[in-house]
């Protein structure tokens, strides 16, 4: 199956939900003429990153009674949608969330299970962790989306592999850092390399969609990505430019890279287990 | 057996300090249009002292916003060099900037006089601050923000005036240190008698910063880069080669002069305090 893929690089603005949902909307219109079957926006797309003590008034509720979330949803009876928004939920509890909308229904929600708090990371103070990753099944195969620190942390992605996920979806807001003298920022390539990484040792499609612009002088770096299942970049979007990045893949792909190297057959989650058991056992035994 | 050993890497702190051009460039301009545009504004004004802070500013904020949206004030004290006012003008004239010359010597006489025993500290604070002041009255008139030119090197050694020439809307080259600021500038072919003359405030005849903070910046940058940057320890430094008393000299000054680079503490008393717990981004003006 060939699908076409939306990489929507966006400069979302901080704290102002109405402008961000007229901004998606917008790349939803240029998508669906560019024939775009799944578009995929960056972490927090909907509020920008660093929304402080804004959380409570930018938060959005995942179903269709949210005002705003309506216009997503009737948006994704036109293409499959991924949209990153902080998520409020019924005890005023707070997510860094990804929405995979479809058909105008929620199909998945994903929570910002690594929440970054050092340096100048400072986001478990205002989220909630997430508590799980799952992968689930779309129009396209089954997927599964992770959040910028998430995908820094290597079992995430390995669980969403074994959970069953061809097509991995990473959303980021990614401040740029480590300038030196090479033409990418060492950030980048730290990036760029892990991704190819998860494309390569999991014969997997990672499309990685990061945001532009600025926020009180961090600078946003973009240059999203697809990395196919032989571990190759089909697409690199520009560095700190806002765009919709287009590219189509053949998601049967995944099943020749397969045939010729058979990873995912033989890999052993039964015995990551049970060493994890005994390793977990032991830690426990120590403490 | 053949024997391949591989020295450890040269500590080239040359090639540690040195910065992509382009990549610098493309952050710094976006960075400066983006300030002004949350600010509302579309124009700067910036003091030009002849030196090659200023100067690199003015490249930027020229690229940024176009020359004729870049008002450069020079404002000479009648101790300042002529070599220093011809310097600007090379800049001024190169870019094709707006420029005006607001001399500060009457008004810093007026207090100056009032205290016979003036040491050159204060009178140099005292310069510092008025211009200052010029600045911002030019900001409101001609309706533009005042950009900084304060580089990493003297923010972290505290070799500035506080509400002098750190009283600015937005530090450009604040994440420079001196040698980057000497790259970025002859990649952006500054005038070479900006470029080659020794850093000086200028406040009195033959004063060079390397004389005054009594070591040159290609040394204390390399010591900034492993404490700051890499976050070595003062031990660790030394065992790099560098003198400790060096070292600690460096040390002492950055940690003694971080009021300068800090708000002013507010005592906290009430439930939520500005500076504690009232916590929005700079950029986010609700808007």
């Amino acid at each position: 199956m060939r699908i076409t893929v939306g990489l929507a690089q966006i400069y979302p603005k901080i704290g102002d939900v109405t402008a961000n949902l007229d901004k998606h909307l917008e790349a939803v219109e240029d998508a669906a003429a560019a024939g775009v079957d799944l578009l995929i926006f960056p972490e927090l797309s909907m509020t920008g990153y660093q929304v402080q003590d804004l959380v409570p008034e930018v938060a959005l509720e995942a179903h269709a009674d949210d005002p705003v979330f309506k216009r997503l949803l009737d948006a994704s009876k036109r293409l499959d949608l991924v949209v990153g928004f902080v998520q409020r939920d019924s005890r005023q509890r707070y997510f860094v969330a990804q929405g995979y909308l479809s058909g105008g229904e929620v199909v998945h929600v994903h929570h910002k299970v690594y929440l970054p708090t050092y340096g100048m990371f400072d986001e478990a103070r205002y989220f909630d962790v997430g508590e799980g990753v799952r992968a689930f099944d779309t129009r396209f195969g089954r997927v599964g989306m992770l959040i910028c620190e998430d995908f820094w942390h290597i079992s995430p992605p390995y669980i969403l592999w074994m959970d069953g996920a061809d097509l991995l979806i990473f959303s980021s807001s990614s401040p740029g850092r480590g300038l030196d003298g090479s033409e990418r920022l060492s950030e980048s390539r730290w990036v760029e390399q892990v991704n190819q990484a998860y494309g390569s040792a999991f014969t997997n499609y990672v499309v990685h969609v990061n945001r532009v612009g600025y926020e009180d002088g961090k600078v946003f770096w973009g240059g999203s990505s697809i990395v196919d299942p032989d571990g190759k970049f089909l697409v690199r979007g520009h560095y700190f430019e806002e765009m919709l990045i287009t590219h189509e893949i053949d998601l049967n792909q995944v099943r020749r890279t397969r045939a010729r190297l058979p990873l995912l057959r033989d890999e052993r989650p039964a015995l990551v287990q049970r060493e994890l058991a005994r390793i977990l056992a032991k830690d426990e035994h120590t403490l | 057996m053949k024997h391949l050993h591989i020295p450890t890497e040269e500590k080239d702190f040359v090639k540690r300090l040195t910065i992509n051009a382009d990549v610098a460039r493309q952050m710094l301009c976006g960075f400066i249009r983006d300030e002004m545009d949350k600010a509302g504004m579309r124009r700067a004004v910036i003091g030009l002292s002849g030196g090659i802070d200023s100067a690199l500013s003015a490249y930027l904020a020229a690229e940024a916003l176009g020359a004729e949206n870049v008002l450069a004030v020079r404002m000479p004290y009648r101790t300042s060099s002529q070599d220093s006012l011809d310097d600007a003008d090379l800049v001024i004239r190169d870019l094709g900037l707006q420029t005006m010359t607001v001399p500060i010597t009457d008004m810093a006489d007026a207090l100056i006089g009032q205290f016979p025993d003036m040491n050159g500290l204060r009178k140099g604070n005292i310069m510092a601050r008025l211009r200052m002041i010029v600045l911002y009255d030019q900001s409101a008139t001609y309706g533009g923000l005042v950009v900084g030119t304060s580089n990493k090197t003297e923010m972290l050694l505290g070799y500035s005036t506080i509400y002098g020439d750190s009283g600015v809307a937005l530090q450009p080259i604040g994440d420079l240190y001196k040698t980057q600021v000497r790259q970025l500038a002859a990649a952006l072919n500054i005038p070479t008698p900006v470029q080659s003359k020794p850093p000086s405030a200028d406040l009195w005849e033959g004063q060079t910063d390397e004389g005054e903070l009594g070591f040159t910046y290609a040394e204390v940058d390399k010591v900034l880069l492993l404490m700051v940057d890499e976050r070595y320890t003062v031990d660790e430094v030394v065992a790099e080669g560098f003198d400790r008393a060096f070292v600690e000299k460096v040390w002492r000054r950055v940690k003694i002069n971080h009021f300068k680079r800090t708000m002013p503490n507010v005592a906290k008393v009430s439930r939520r305090t500005i500076g504690h717990d009232w916590l929005y981004l700079r950029n986010y003006t609700g808007r």
